[in-house]
């Protein structure tokens, strides 16, 4: 047969050769099949070990906390916040006290109403949960001016101030 | 003659064996057992307990999820999110997740999209609970098995991880989950979805939605050891999964799961 026949032929193996070298440096060495099988399980394995080495902001460690605020810890203890995590409302700890060195604490209004805002719903463990209705109980208020979110029974903080109009 | 050389009966057998022979796949020639699969990781198998009685919508799971995976705050995409039913006497179901719930239930007002917000009458109430929602790491995972680059895949240990590296964008995995846990990382231009903190399980702590959530509303556990507190509930206790007749085995369970639940 004559050469034009074959030309297109020898032109398509070529690409098909630069692509599989090309192939061979830009995939991967531990890219393949592992555990989970063909359709699951096909990945590149040093992905996992990536995800693996993510930092924690979050310690979530009770110890660690109370270690330098036994104070607050103990007076957390009585109270039915005692179950609340402290960075629930401090924010991750991540390095503290080194990196970073002062937590913003989330004293907002909306904060609170999370769990205390009131709503009819007997079937959730939201009713369990002393609640108020935002737009009635003094709207527009930070709950911490009255409220000690530490304190024992937080309700029955006497005001420190006179009460509010 | 060379005619004789292979008559007609010798012809068809000979293509009958190489038709058969070019049609095995490359795959099947490799011996690769279900045991032999199992035997990856024999001791962890990660699975995830809701306990939907005890959430009181407070959304605290979903902000720690945000802060500790560093997905963008404000931007409108979430690992797991808290989703509100409510169903009146009228036998309407209404739900809603306003933020994903990341500032918790804070109104009686129901989100009703288009129609804006809704007021309910405390009367008129039958039934309403939150679900805490987050991805199920399916066991038959219908995101993987669509991805065309092999950028997202499921672990040993039976998480479904996405690889940032090699995701090209292409979203099937994202049109392919039946739950809606998957999202475009609108900072990392990658698909993007829950871990069950990877990096927190593997170093022997629980993830942060769990350990944020004051009521123990959600844990995490390894099915495989039969004293893990996780799998004691899910062995023995009546517990549900989310669309269960879509066949991808979800390994998310909820305690307390209600039918209009979807």
């Amino acid at each position: 047969m004559k050469n034009h026949v074959w030309r297109p032929l020898f032109v398509v193996l070529g690409v098909a050769a630069l692509i599989l070298a090309a192939r061979m440096f830009y995939v991967p060495k531990d890219f393949g099949v592992h555990d989970q099988g063909y359709m699951y399980g096909f990945h590149r394995l040093g992905n996992e070990q990536d995800w693996k080495d993510q930092k924690p902001e979050y310690r979530f460690e009770p110890e660690y906390c109370s270690g330098c605020h036994p104070d607050k810890a103990e007076e957390l203890s009585t109270s039915p916040h005692a179950i609340i995590p402290c960075e629930d409302c401090h924010g991750p700890a991540k390095g503290h006290p080194e990196d970073p060195p002062k937590l913003p604490i989330d004293r907002s209004r909306e904060q609170c109403m999370r769990c205390h805002a009131y709503l009819p719903y007997a079937q959730s463990g939201r009713s369990n949960i002393r609640g108020i209705d935002p737009a009635e109980h003094n709207p527009g208020t930070e709950c911490v001016i009255c409220h000690d979110p530490h304190h024992s029974n937080a309700v029955e903080t006497p005001h420190p101030q006179p009460p509010l109009p | 003659m060379g005619f004789d050389v292979m008559d007609r009966r010798e012809f068809i057998r000979s293509t009958a064996i190489f038709i058969a022979g070019a049609s095995v796949p490359a795959a099947a020639l490799e011996v690769m057992s279900a045991k032999e699969l199992f035997a990856a990781r024999p001791d962890i198998h990660w699975v995830f307990l809701v306990d939907t009685t005890k959430c009181v919508g407070c959304g605290f799971c979903v902000k720690a999820c945000k802060l500790e995976n560093g997905i963008p705050y404000d931007a409108n995409v979430t690992r797991t999110w808290v989703e509100r039913y409510v169903l009146t006497k009228d036998g309407k179901v209404r739900a809603d997740t306003p933020k994903g719930a990341r500032d918790g239930f804070i109104t009686k007002q129901i989100d009703e999209n288009a129609e804006g917000m809704k007021d309910i009458k405390d009367e008129d109430i039958d039934k309403a609970f939150f679900v805490p929602k987050l991805c199920n790491q399916c066991d038959n995972p219908p995101c993987v098995q669509v991805c065309p680059v092999g950028a997202t895949y499921k672990t040993a240990d039976g998480v479904v991880l996405v690889d940032r590296t090699w995701c090209i964008g292409c979203g099937y995995c994202i049109m392919g989950c039946p739950y809606g846990v998957r999202f475009f990382h609108p900072v990392e231009h990658v698909a993007d979805k829950c871990t069950f903190c990877y990096h927190r399980i593997t170093k022997g702590r629980k993830t942060a939605c769990v350990e944020a959530c004051p009521f123990g509303a959600r844990d995490i556990g390894n099915i495989k050891d039969p004293n893990d507190p996780v799998a004691k509930v899910i062995m023995t206790q009546r517990v549900g999964v989310l669309k269960d007749e879509y066949g991808t085995k979800p390994q998310a369970f909820y305690i307390g799961l209600s039918k209009e639940v979807r």
